[in-house]
């Protein structure tokens, strides 16, 4: 018999002597009944209790995180859209200041030309005196009747004449006082063309304020919105956050690619500095950390550089700064700047004066013959490149301040976002679990009882005997 | 280069806390060039200022060079043709190099051949510079057909202390004896190499493609 087979009871029939083991062992397990009941769901809520309270936990944890989360966030915004209103107030205490400085001079402007227009006008108005009141007579001198009489006749010629020439005169008095009025009417076109330019001005005037008063009311809007906590400013806020950090991302991105440029600029010249044979860790030059710390020191001086100027928020204690402080604080930022820059400039021209001279020195090592110089312009037009990108790259540099602010802030929102989500998965997955044992131990409860069958069934008949034979007894009794 | 970037910008923080105690360890290179100028192989000596060019072209700011001769003695700094430790700042590298190369131009046009070929007392005399330059790896480049010629007065018979160097044979050209029989050949390289190692070097190589020489002192 080998040890595999040491528990069978009839020997090489292994389903019989289970079936018999099983026998055996039913009214051991009948008896055990209760108590393995007890211990399942004791296993059920050993297990399973933790779980669930830790789920419980969890879910009230990604609460409280998501509530914290909306406080900074609206905390934020509000602080956000306070300072855009405050910029819009300024944008209109400007245009105010500026126009209504502005209107006295605008106004007496507008009535000197009115009141030329109306002068203008009255002149206009101004007509050539009427004929004389001896046309008159002359009209009843015609009514003579001249037929007979050569004198009378001849008068009457004499009065035509002077009446012609008369009437010569008086025409060519009133075409040229026609002619004036006609010069004056002209002369108030450019007065109407200011006087609409001006009127226009004081249009385009108005409707800026009309403009930025309409920003100020959707501002104002939010704000109240902000104020009330309610959903809908939060979803706003949360996806502007989103919108921030991606953008912010891409940006802090591409500002990685100019610092690996400009730290590729750098590398190489740093090492005629600080030596090129000298190690800070296993494969770290100190020559290419001293390049990567020159480029942090003028992100740094970016940094410091944007916060004067009152573009970025990052340092409370410069923003705090007096003004006079702040202007300091202003020039020397950007005089380090200058001055890193022109030293970035000056090393990527030894950078080209060195790989030159490298190129120069494996050539001769390669005893290969010499190849011919290039054309000096042609030259000249890298290394220029290389110097102008080195210079410019520093102050390119300098504005990642602002992506970085935006990616500060949103990556809060951002973060605190991802982190509830990743609690509240946990707590499901913890509940998951909790249920799942619970539900097991149910199971193998019942499991159990389908193993001793048969004990249960002989236990349920002999029940109901012993009721029905109690059932007899009663009523008997109550018979008697 | 990102990758790079990226371990530089995470070393920095650990560096600035670590300044103090910067990285002790010597990242140079020291190599030291036996070339055989025995009989007949001195005419290979063309081929030995090619492989010292490509060394100059290959070596750092802060590495070691040194171009030994191998003739009747070569335990001595008389042997040495030219030997230099290149200055960290590259540009002053690049002068030294322009020396160098200018010295063993002058010594390709004088070389004349030897009666015996000591390379034993050149891998002594090479152990004892590389040992000196403190450098990070040390290599001795045989320039050799690795036929060792002792005259009846020099002693060479005596263990040899080459430990942490690598010893690389170079052109190791056959012999017309052993083209007549290649085992001796083969003999000769199997009995090198059971002294180096004996010796503690830390390899042991034999490169007949200068091209491959690339592999050899690549850094890390």
């Amino acid at each position: 018999m080998t040890s595999s087979q040491f528990w069978m009871i009839w020997p090489g029939n292994a389903v019989a002597s289970a079936l018999i083991l099983f026998a055996i062992a039913m009214p051991f397990l009948y008896a055990a009944r209760k108590v393995v009941h007890d211990l399942f769901r004791s296993i059920g809520h050993m297990i399973g209790g933790p779980l669930r309270l830790g789920a419980r936990w969890l879910f009230a944890t990604a609460r409280d995180m998501q509530e914290r989360n909306k406080a900074v966030l609206l905390a934020h915004g509000k602080e956000e859209v306070g300072q855009h209103i405050e910029r819009e107030f300024e944008r209109v205490g400007l245009l105010v200041t500026r126009d209504l400085e502005g209107y006295p001079a605008l106004q007496r402007k507008v009535l000197d030309e009115i009141t030329r227009v109306e002068e203008d006008y009255k002149k206009c108005g101004e007509v050539p005196p009427p004929p004389p009141d001896w046309v008159e007579a002359v009209a009843g001198i015609a009514k003579i009747k001249s037929e007979h009489s050569e004198m009378v006749k001849r008068i009457l010629e004499e009065i035509k004449r002077s009446v012609d020439s008369i009437h010569t005169k008086a025409l060519e008095e009133y075409r040229r006082a026609y002619q004036s009025r006609h010069k004056i009417l002209n002369g108030f076109m450019p007065f109407w063309r200011s006087l609409d330019k001006t009127l226009g001005q004081v249009d385009k005037k108005l409707t800026g304020l009309q403009d930025t008063s309409a920003r100020i009311d959707a501002q104002m809007e939010k704000y109240e919105q902000i104020n009330k906590k309610t959903d809908k400013a939060e979803h706003a806020l949360t996806v502007s956050a989103f919108t921030q950090f991606a953008i912010s991302l891409l940006v802090l991105l591409i500002a990685t690619g100019g610092a690996l440029i400009n730290f590729k600029l750098i590398a190489l010249p740093m090492s005629e500095m600080v030596g090129a044979g000298d190690y800070l860790t296993g494969g770290l030059r100190t020559s290419e950390v001293a390049a990567l710390v020159i480029i942090f020191v003028e992100a740094t001086m970016g940094l410091f550089l944007m916060e004067a100027l009152r573009i970025t928020h990052l340092f409370p204690r410069i923003a705090n700064l007096n003004e006079q402080m702040r202007r300091r604080v202003l020039w020397i930022s950007l005089t380090l700047l200058v001055t890193l820059a022109g030293i970035e400039a000056a090393l990527a021209l030894m950078r080209d004066m060195l790989i030159a001279d490298k190129q120069a020195l494996l050539q001769s090592l390669a005893s290969a013959q010499q190849a011919a110089p290039a054309d000096p312009l042609l030259a000249r037009i890298p290394t220029a490149g290389q110097m102008l990108l080195g210079f410019i790259l520093p102050f390119a540099l300098a504005f990642v301040a602002v992506p970085l602010e935006s990616f500060i802030y949103s990556a809060r929102t951002v973060g605190g976002a991802a982190l509830v989500m990743v609690v509240r998965v946990l707590a499901f997955v913890l509940r998951v679990l909790g249920n799942f044992v619970r539900q097991l131990c149910r199971v193998l409860t019942i499991l159990y009882d389908v193993t001793i069958v048969l004990p249960l069934l002989i236990e349920r008949m002999v029940k109901a005997a012993r009721g029905g034979g109690d059932v007899e007894l009663g009523r008997r009794a109550a018979k008697s | 280069m990102i990758k790079r970037l990226l371990l530089v910008s995470l070393s920095l923080a650990s560096a600035a806390a670590v300044s103090s105690c910067a990285d002790q360890r010597s990242h140079t290179q020291a190599v030291y060039m036996l070339v055989d100028t025995s009989g007949t192989y001195a005419q290979e000596v063309g081929k030995a200022q090619v492989i010292i060019n490509y060394l100059l072209g290959t070596l750092q700011p802060g590495d070691s060079l040194a171009v030994a001769r191998v003739k009747s003695r070569s335990f001595s700094e008389k042997d040495i043709i030219a030997k230099v430790t290149f200055d960290n700042q590259p540009s002053r590298a690049n002068v030294q190099k322009r020396a160098f190369k200018d010295k063993i131009d002058a010594f390709v046009k004088s070389v004349g051949g030897s009666a015996y070929t000591d390379i034993t007392g050149g891998l002594i005399q090479g152990a004892m510079f590389l040992n000196e330059t403190g450098a990070g790896t040390k290599t001795i480049l045989i320039f050799s057909d690795m036929q060792e010629e002792l005259d009846k007065v020099t002693i060479r018979e005596f263990p040899i202390n080459l430990k942490d160097i690598r010893v690389v044979a170079l052109n190791v050209v056959k012999l017309k004896t052993d083209n007549i029989d290649p085992r001796r050949y083969m003999g000769r390289l199997e009995a090198w190499q059971k002294r180096v190692v004996a010796a503690g070097a830390s390899e042991w190589r034999i490169v007949n493609d200068i091209e491959r020489l690339d592999a050899v002192l690549g850094r890390g």
